[in-house]
């Protein structure tokens, strides 16, 4: 029998802000999305006064004022760097990892690890020693279960942030408490569907029939199902699946009511999901582009998509040939843009040797030309040659403005200390 | 090897290096940022390189100063309550993996603060002390609010 560990950096953003401003600590403190928009992290002490994820910052100016809310704009060097400390500690108990997400990532334990709970205990210390990052360890036969206990492990002072819920009496009661809308795998679509059914624990949804479960929630819901009872059907996954599609995509700090303006935007954010495609070494045929007014403004809301495919391509400029055919379609006088973005599909391998039928030469120019600007940019800093589309200051562009210091990633922002 | 432990170990970037134009992504670490080729890459057309065989990488200053790469932070001195043991603007390289000891220097967190000092353990006593005389000691009991947050392994000043 195999047993999972899910590691699950405690408020990861909060956490990280924490490690190198200690007049956080203690404090309510929310972190928030691109361009200032909406809430996307929280500390405990923000939780327990109602805010949630995804609460659009202005709705909740009142309670900002009178908590006194700490505010800031996410620092994303910061996490990605303090994400990568963090697994880095966990490679150091495990070679073998599979990092979930930025804040999670599972590992396989031998049953000859008798002190299941001993050694979540220690990652938990060395993970805090070493970078500074609270993590909750839940312990279990499937990772569904792990994600449960990890769950459990966050909520329970008892538990104090590690639970092993592989011994058995716990089981029944770990499940019960567990929200069927926090299993999981089961998406709100289908906790819908159950809730409405009367199903609203874990541990109702372990005891279904599969045949009925196999008929109402698919194979998916079953497989979810089957975890639950301890038998796992989800192993580790190592090697990050091949891309399937890229997409870049912004809020704009002021909306966008002119032509220039969107394609500008959308010019940028072409630019941008290019170099991730040359770097993933892919080429994509189906360029999707999609804008919408804001969803927060009363009454009116327009919202629009289009595609356009072609040849396999991964050269910027013929992407944004199509990115563009997209946003004259979409573009409508007089409706106020607030987002908007780029989408590449049917991605495909590419080598620098790949040929085209009809416009061979100009296709290995074109290409030519990526390679020279991407090692530019590489070398001197992003954007240093970029397209004149994307215009020159642009005021659509993303804000930051209470990000904290990137003190990892930028030797001009590290921590001073008298 | 299996690729985690090759590129733990930064042999993973060393290889893929070498292939020419490879538009790398590096996941941002401390380790070698000067990456030297581990065999040499230029064939001459006449007789082979004698150092063929004596081709090692080039020493590296990041492999001397830190022990515990994700542990490892760096910081600022400002002020002068270390003088003359470390001075405004001094780079430090803190590492929190380490288990400070008794005359350690140490990044501490004093409530809501960060202060460099020298830890001292005496008696069952703890104390944060200055070297700059006209700085007093901090004593440490139960009820203060502190935290060692790192230990100061080195001070790079520039001269």
């Amino acid at each position: 029998m195999t047993i999972f560990a899910l590691c699950d950096c405690n408020n990861f953003y909060v956490s990280c802000e924490r490690v190198f401003d200690p007049r956080l600590i203690r404090r309510p403190v929310v972190v928030l999305s691109n361009n200032d928009g909406c809430v996307v992290a929280r500390a405990n002490e923000a939780k327990v006064l109602g805010i949630n994820v995804g609460e659009p910052v202005f709705q909740i100016k009142d309670l900002i004022k009178k908590h006194d809310i700490q505010v800031l704009s996410s620092n994303y060097s910061l996490y990605a760097d303090m994400s990568y400390r963090v697994m880095g500690v966990l490679r150091d108990f495990a070679s073998r990892i599979e990092v979930y997400s930025i804040d999670e990532s599972f590992r396989q334990l031998n049953q000859r690890d008798r002190d299941l709970s001993g050694l979540g205990r220690a990652m938990r210390t060395e993970i805090y020693r070493q970078t500074g990052i609270p993590v909750s360890v839940g312990i279990a036969e499937t990772k569904t279960l792990a994600k449960v206990a990890n769950h459990l492990a966050k909520k329970s002072q008892t538990a104090n942030g590690v639970l092993d819920l592989t011994s058995s009496q716990y089981h029944d009661c770990a499940l019960e408490r567990t929200p069927i809308d926090d299993v999981w795998g089961i998406g709100p679509r289908y906790a819908k569907k159950l809730i409405a059914q009367g199903i609203t624990t874990a541990r109702q949804l372990r005891d279904l029939d599969l045949k009925w479960v196999r008929e109402n929630l698919t194979v998916v819901g079953a497989r979810t199902v089957e975890e639950l009872r301890g038998h796992s059907c989800l192993a580790l996954e190592y090697c990050v699946p091949a891309k399937k599609s890229l997409t870049c995509s912004r809020s704009f700090r002021r909306a966008i009511e002119n032509r220039t303006e969107l394609r500008e935007a959308v010019s940028s954010f072409t630019v941008r999901v290019g170099e991730r495609l040359r770097s993933s070494r892919l080429a994509a045929s189906v360029v999707t582009v999609f804008a919408e007014t804001s969803r927060f403004a009363a009454g009116h809301h327009y919202s629009n998509a289009r595609t356009v495919s072609g040849c396999a391509t991964d050269t910027t400029s013929e992407l944004l040939r199509r990115s563009l055919a997209c946003v004259d379609a979409i573009f409508k006088p007089g409706e106020r843009f607030k987002k908007a973005g780029i989408l590449l599909s049917d991605l495909v391998p590419i080598s620098p040797l790949t040929g085209r039928l009809f416009d061979e030469p100009e296709w290995h120019r074109s290409r030519a030309l990526m390679r020279v600007v991407d090692r530019i940019n590489a070398n001197f800093g992003r954007d240093t040659v970029t397209f004149a589309g994307c215009g020159q200051r642009p005021r659509w562009q993303t804000k930051f403005e209470r990000r904290s210091p990137r003190y990892t990633t930028n030797w001009d922002e590290i921590l001073v200390i008298a | 090897m299996d690729e985690t432990t090759l590129l733990d170990s930064g042999l993973m970037t060393h290889a893929l290096d070498l292939r020419p134009q490879a538009p790398i992504k590096l996941i941002i670490q401390q380790s070698t940022a000067v990456l030297c080729p581990l065999v040499a890459t230029r064939v001459f057309a006449g007789f082979p390189s004698p150092a063929e065989d004596w081709t090692e990488g080039r020493l590296d200053l990041n492999e001397y100063l830190i022990t515990h790469p994700n542990a490892t932070y760096y910081v600022r001195v400002a002020g002068d309550s270390m003088s003359d043991e470390i001075c405004e603007g001094d780079l430090l390289v803190v590492d929190r993996a380490c288990e400070a000891r008794d005359g350690d220097i140490v990044v501490a967190r004093v409530a809501t603060e960060f202060t460099v000092k020298r830890l001292r353990k005496r008696n069952g006593q703890m104390r944060l002390e200055a070297a700059n005389p006209a700085f007093s000691s901090l004593i440490l009991d139960e009820d203060s609010d502190v935290e060692i947050w790192g230990k100061v392994l080195w001070s790079i000043r520039r001269h």
